[in-house]
């Protein structure tokens, strides 16, 4: 499904990323931790093709295509998703509007009928229930004047009606508190799928609790030092980074 | 056009001692200004007496003017001798034959705006032998609006059917020696719209200039005049959203509008004029003077302007709220791209008591454009109780263009409430990459955000001209990103 090979990639001269390895097959959750300034979130805005991100050398293999050759929105017509830490808001669009948009792109560009608004509501109606979400902000410009938590919980309401093939989570727990996250975390769980592989980006362990990863790998200086089971984060979050950083050094 | 021979020729038979040669019979005037050339506009349309007058008072102003430089906008030395002030409808001959000669990106756009055929051969100009719909239309609306007693007609027409409206009106608002180019207007003016609301008509349908272009070629020098009388309501759409080649570059017009006691006046704009092209070459110059008299109490006059067009555009709708509890609204989506300029804004004069007045405007600027907002607010010392609230927002796409926003606000009564809120921002590469990201293409999402940005004032066009503007605005700022 996802192969990175040996990832350098720099953001304003800066190199980042340097040799970075990983391997995802079909149906898994991996989840990277690392400490910040790692370089967790410049994987997820590379693997999502964000301007900026320079890779300089390596590569990535996506579903058997190079995806460091595909455009932003062509990654998403592939089934990429991001969820991004920070939302932006869109004051005056609709946020019901831009998903309506997204979802008829991504499936005209897959040759699939598009939706008509009938269509398109009954699969909202049934998603909104996933991730519990309000119906006011479905008709509320795109994450203005949202909270932190209905921010984040719009986005995994995006990932649920855009059914991805292989979603990044960017450090979604962040700001969320336990009620929210729960919430969330239920949706991710409901999207779990043979098909579908999820990329968690985050710092704690607290969101490991909920969300259940197949592999966990530590990221640190722009390369994996460390991967294992779910049995991982519970020794970080135990011991520190600190602790496997000088380890791995040592 | 009738045309009354022996009549003009004692008219202007004078002028022929002064050198002016131009043959009666002929449809345009040599180039030049000068009491001749208003003369012979004045006679061409077989105007009274009080109205050359008028004319040749405002020219011998004009004359002591100098072009204003106040603007935020760099503007060529205009020579005003070298500008025919003149011409008569086209003559099918003059026009490309068929739409094989007319400039590919225009047909393009008019492709996207989903026009008609036989009106885009129309408005590129080109000889149209078939009858259009809307002349019909037209017709039939005359009707419905004769039965409300709506008068709507060309200027030129009213100042011979309804020539004591004109005279009382005419200049009411906007004086012939307001400024430099109204002053021009008054001398040269050739024709435009004149509108008169009965008392307590409620105007049976929006009235739009649309209808009425292929009935009369209007010129630069336009002319506009609209009055509603006691407790009526009328609106009024000017422009259209298809791109209008036009082979005058100077357009400089004048409305002016009149609200009496309980009335309200609606006047929504569309400008699409030739912005030049990418090198900033050619394009319009509009120079526009547009103000709205609220001359009787708890009177209403809203402008919504959508300006597209043009290479230049000076142009500040305004109000001057006189009645007691009179409400005057300004809304105002500007965009510029590649090279061109805009300074426009409004200005609100309070005066009777409880005025209020709304101003929502929303620049956008793209590649190298730069743009002006310039607004006054001034609350005269009889304006008790008179509120105000501005909001003034710009956005940037890219970094060359410019954005500026010049507020005046000038309070002479303690009693007023002036509120103004301004923002600048650049069209996010966090929101652009938001919308990549949900698999939006780049065109799309660029054309979402500014519509989202524009809103506002959109919500205040007719529906079907907000649905056409929204097109617009994403066609006029394709590829300005990246």
């Amino acid at each position: 499904m996802l192969n990175i090979q040996d990832l350098h990639a720099k953001v304003e001269d800066k190199e980042i990323l340097k040799g970075l390895n990983l391997n995802i097959k079909a149906g898994e959750v991996h989840a990277i931790m690392g400490p910040n300034g790692s370089g967790k979130s410049t994987l997820a805005n590379v693997l999502a093709g964000k301007n900026g991100y320079e890779v300089t050398k390596g590569s990535v293999e996506y579903d058997g295509k190079d995806l460091l050759e595909l455009a932003p929105e062509e990654r998403a017509w592939a089934g990429v998703f991001l969820a991004f830490q920070y939302p932006v808001e869109i004051p005056g669009v609709n946020n019901v509007y831009l998903l309506k948009a997204a979802v008829n792109a991504i499936r005209k560009n897959r040759g699939e009928q598009e939706l008509d608004a009938v269509e398109f509501l009954s699969l909202v109606k049934e998603k909104m229930k996933l991730v519990k979400m309000k119906e006011d902000l479905l008709n509320r410009s795109v994450n203005e004047g949202f909270s932190g938590g209905e921010k984040k919980r719009n986005e995994i309401f995006q990932m649920a009606v855009l059914e991805p093939k292989l979603a990044i989570l960017d450090e979604t727990d962040s700001g969320l508190d336990i009620d929210a996250l729960k919430i969330v975390s239920e949706g991710v769980n409901s999207l779990r799928n043979e098909e579908r592989s999820i990329i968690l980006v985050t710092h704690y362990q607290r969101l490991l609790d909920y969300i259940k990863p197949d592999y966990v790998h530590v990221l640190s200086n722009g390369k994996i030092i460390k991967s294992g089971g779910p049995e991982l984060a519970l020794e970080l979050e135990e011991k520190g980074y600190d602790w496997i950083v000088e380890t791995e050094a040592a | 056009m009738s045309t009354n021979s022996e009549n003009m020729d004692d008219l202007v038979g004078k002028d022929y001692e002064h050198g002016f040669v131009t043959d009666i019979d002929s449809d345009t005037v040599a180039a030049g200004l000068s009491e001749e050339t208003i003369a012979f506009i004045s006679a061409k349309k077989e105007e009274p007496e009080w109205l050359l007058e008028w004319r040749l008072k405002a020219y011998r102003h004009w004359l002591t003017m100098e072009d204003p430089t106040w603007a935020h906008l760099d503007i060529e030395h205009i020579d005003y001798q070298a500008i025919s002030y003149y011409s008569a409808p086209k003559s099918k001959d003059d026009g490309p034959k068929s739409l094989d000669e007319v400039d590919p990106k225009l047909l393009e756009t008019y492709e996207k705006l989903g026009i008609p055929l036989q009106e885009q051969k129309f408005l590129a100009g080109v000889a149209v032998d078939a009858v259009f719909d809307s002349v019909s239309v037209a017709t039939t609306f005359k009707g419905k609006l004769a039965d409300a007693g709506v008068i709507f007609c060309p200027f030129s027409e009213a100042v011979k059917e309804h020539p004591e409206l004109v005279k009382k009106y005419l200049g009411s608002v906007v004086p012939a020696a307001d400024n430099f180019f109204a002053a021009l207007n008054s001398a040269v003016f050739t024709d435009g719209s004149f509108v008169y609301i009965p008392k307590g008509v409620r105007c049976p349908m929006e009235l739009s200039t649309y209808f009425r272009i292929n009935a009369s070629n209007t010129g630069q020098f336009e002319r506009t005049l609209i009055i509603a009388d006691e407790a009526s309501h009328v609106s009024y759409l000017e422009g259209c959203t298809a791109p209008m080649r036009d082979e005058n570059q100077l357009h400089a017009a004048v409305v002016e509008l009149v609200a009496l006691e309980d009335a309200e006046i609606k006047y929504s704009t569309v400008q699409n004029w030739y912005p030049g092209d990418e090198n900033g070459v050619g394009g319009i110059y509009n120079f526009v003077t547009k103000r709205a008299d609220c001359r009787g109490n708890n009177s209403k006059v809203s402008w919504t302007q959508v300006e597209t067009g043009s290479a230049i555009t000076w142009k500040y709708p305004s109000c001057i709220l006189k009645g007691d509890n009179s409400v005057g609204e300004f809304y105002s989506v500007a965009v510029t791209n590649n090279h061109q300029q805009a300074d426009t804004g409004t200005k609100m004069i309070h005066i009777g008591k409880n005025t209020t007045s709304t101003i929502i405007s929303k620049g956008i600027s793209a590649k190298k454009a730069q743009q002006a907002y310039r607004g006054l607010v001034k609350i005269s010392k009889s304006a008790e109780n008179a509120r105000n609230y501005t909001q003034c927002d710009s956005l940037l796409m890219g970094d060359q263009c410019g954005a500026h926003t010049f507020p005046y606000i000038e309070a002479k009564n303690s009693s007023a409430t002036v509120e103004h809120e301004a923002t600048t921002s650049k069209i996010g590469d966090d929101q652009l990459f938001y919308c990549l990201q949900r698999g939006i293409k780049e065109e799309d999402a660029v054309n979402m955000i500014v519509n989202g940005f524009c809103k506002e004032v959109f919500k205040e066009l007719p529906m079907e001209f907000a649905v056409e503007a929204q097109k617009l605005l994403g066609i006029t700022l394709e590829g300005a990103v990246g």
